[in-house]
């Protein structure tokens, strides 16, 4: 009698445990997402200031400077809902202005121009990878919170469920700064 | 930036994920970073002043094949000396899901984690029985880098997730100023690897030699790498033989200009394949490449656009492109020229620029990296007090 007792208590202990290993786990895994996040929104937020900069500053032509400084501006302003069309609008400006190698050689050749292209090369490269790893972290925190274990023990508390931020992060060609074949 | 590199793999041993760390942490320290790596060596073995000892490796029957591993009590516990005494801004492990170093430092540290995945092997039954356990330790890494397109592909599909592409790289320059050595010139075909190990595919192109010789008898074949040359040419009829010569293991000076001489590079790989970094290599000394058509040579060869691709494991196929290749020198031409433009984009320049990149993306705003302490039993309960 006594043994079968010991053997349940044990038996409990064990379980909590794990749960308690679980819950752990699923803590680091939404510090990893808040951290990723935090890191997409400063990529996200540099894309745009240097795009703001580069439209205000004279170099492009009229046009491209206004549909350039429309996008950064919109991306900047977004609320969270907008913020992945507004982003990914960015993106495609960026794309209609940066479309041609000339164009990026006439930014170049500016006064100063040399550094706000590079800095505008890093952002758009650095959006993807940032979004990606952020998803990433998404997907792994995902995964574990729809086990069973997770659902019936309630584990994750009040956090919210974690969403992927979906946008175009495609750079354009001319700046994604790859020696070209 | 402080930077610590795990490397799985016996320092002492030569091998692709090892000459690509020590490529990787010589780069980054010519920046002015301060890099450590923590790799399995000989007590015995001289290492370069960044590298620290984990310790001897042990060879264990793994996947297939007999790998030298790192695990135990007293590995971990060097791993979480070298962590505590590191203090790095980001940590970069190399072959996280291998049992050996890599898992041990996931398990053990906390932190901005990058981790690249050089393998692409076909789903093993052990991993599949280890994935929960895999799953824990992995879900730690912040930024994941695959060396290829295929590598990324066999990660997602193996285990979930996803990852940026970053090729593996190449000093260009190095390859591209070497001397051409004259007694490797003249109607060579080149091939350096493991002559023993199938997979390098030497023996498919010992069933092409004689279809070769009989068409352009002048041609010769130079092997370099080690194994053992009798058996590697058992195949071929006694009066061909003296058209392969063996060099044996060549210094990285000699292989530069190995690869600068020769009129055309076979890799005749049969799979097991992920990056095909000499490819790269002999794109960069401007030799001419003439490969199977594994995923992964397909797409550092731009689908065939800087190089010459022929059916796997065929042998009529491969005797067939080098007899037009050795015969048609303006096609040579051609293929040096757009190899040499093709491998700009593997130079260490751009693929360190990448790599830093993401310990940037990562390490923005994050604490260092520190050993990752387990939660006493107070503080799990709630009990624990600030």
């Amino acid at each position: 009698m006594t043994a079968t007792l010991i053997w349940i208590l044990v038996g409990l202990v064990a379980i909590g445990l794990y749960l308690s290993w679980t819950a752990g786990r699923l803590d680091r895994l939404h510090s990893r997402i808040d951290a990723a996040r935090a890191a997409l929104d400063a990529q996200l937020l540099r894309r745009a200031s240097v795009a703001q900069e580069l439209a205000t500053s004279g170099v492009l032509d009229p046009a491209a400077s206004i549909v350039l400084y429309e996008a950064a501006h919109a991306a900047r302003q977004a609320e969270e809902e907008q913020r992945e069309v507004a982003e990914s609008e960015l993106s495609q400006a960026l794309r209609a202005v940066f479309g041609e190698v000339a164009q990026v050689e006439a930014v170049r050749e500016a006064p100063g121009g040399d550094a706000a292209a590079s800095e505008l090369a890093q952002a758009v490269r650095r959006v993807p990878m940032a979004r990606r790893f952020h998803n990433d972290a998404v997907r792994a925190a995902r995964a574990l919170r729809r086990h069973r274990k997770v659902r019936w023990f309630r584990l994750a508390g009040h956090a919210p469920f974690p969403m992927a931020f979906e946008m175009d992060d495609e750079p354009p060609t001319a700046l994604a700064d790859r020696p070209t074949s | 930036m402080r930077i610590g590199i795990v490397c799985p793999y016996s320092w002492d041993v030569p091998g692709g994920v090892q000459f690509h760390i020590r490529d990787l942490a010589e780069h980054l320290i010519r920046l002015g970073h301060e890099v450590s790596v923590l790799a399995p060596a000989d007590d015995d073995t001289p290492l370069p002043p960044y590298v620290v000892s984990a310790g001897r490796a042990v060879p264990v029957p793994y996947n297939g094949s007999v790998a030298r591993l790192n695990f135990g009590f007293l590995s971990a516990a060097r791993v979480r000396r070298w962590l505590h005494d590191g203090t790095f801004d980001v940590i970069h492990i190399h072959e996280p899901a291998s049992p050996s170093l890599g898992l041990l430092a996931c398990w053990a540290a906390q932190g901005p984690i990058v981790a690249t995945f050089h393998t692409s092997n076909p789903r093993s039954r052990a991993m599949v029985a280890a994935y929960s356990i895999l799953q824990a330790a992995l879900e730690k890494i912040s930024a994941r880098i695959a060396v290829s397109e295929y590598a990324r592909r066999t990660l997602v599909e193996h285990l979930g997730g996803d990852a940026v592409v970053i090729p593996n790289g190449v000093d260009v320059d190095f390859f591209a100023r070497a001397k051409p050595k004259a007694e490797w010139q003249g109607d060579t075909l080149g091939f350096i690897g493991r002559i023993d190990e199938p997979r390098k595919g030497l023996p498919v192109l010992m069933k092409a030699l004689p279809k070769i010789l009989a068409e352009r008898p002048g041609t010769r074949l130079l092997v370099a790498g080690r194994g053992d040359e009798e058996e590697a040419v058992e195949s071929l009829p006694a009066e061909m033989r003296s058209r392969v010569e063996f060099l044996g293991m060549i210094s990285d000076e000699d292989k530069a200009r190995f690869l600068r001489s020769v009129d055309v590079y076979v890799a005749p790989n049969t799979g097991g394949e992920s990056f095909g970094i000499i490819l790269v290599e002999a794109m960069s000394a401007g030799a001419p490449v003439l490969a199977s058509d594994l995923d992964a040579f397909t797409q550092v060869l731009d689908q065939g656009a800087a190089g010459e691709l022929f059916a796997n494991e065929d042998a009529d196929a491969l005797a067939a492109s080098a007899l037009r290749l050795l015969g048609d020198p303006e096609r040579r031409a051609e293929l040096r020229e757009r190899g040499s433009a093709h491998v700009r984009r593997f130079d260490w320049s751009t693929v360190g620029a990448d790599i830093l990149s993401v310990y940037e993306t990562v390490t923005d705003g994050a604490a260092a990296v520190a050993t990752d302490e387990r939660t006493g039993l107070r503080a799990r309960f709630g009990l624990a007090r600030d």
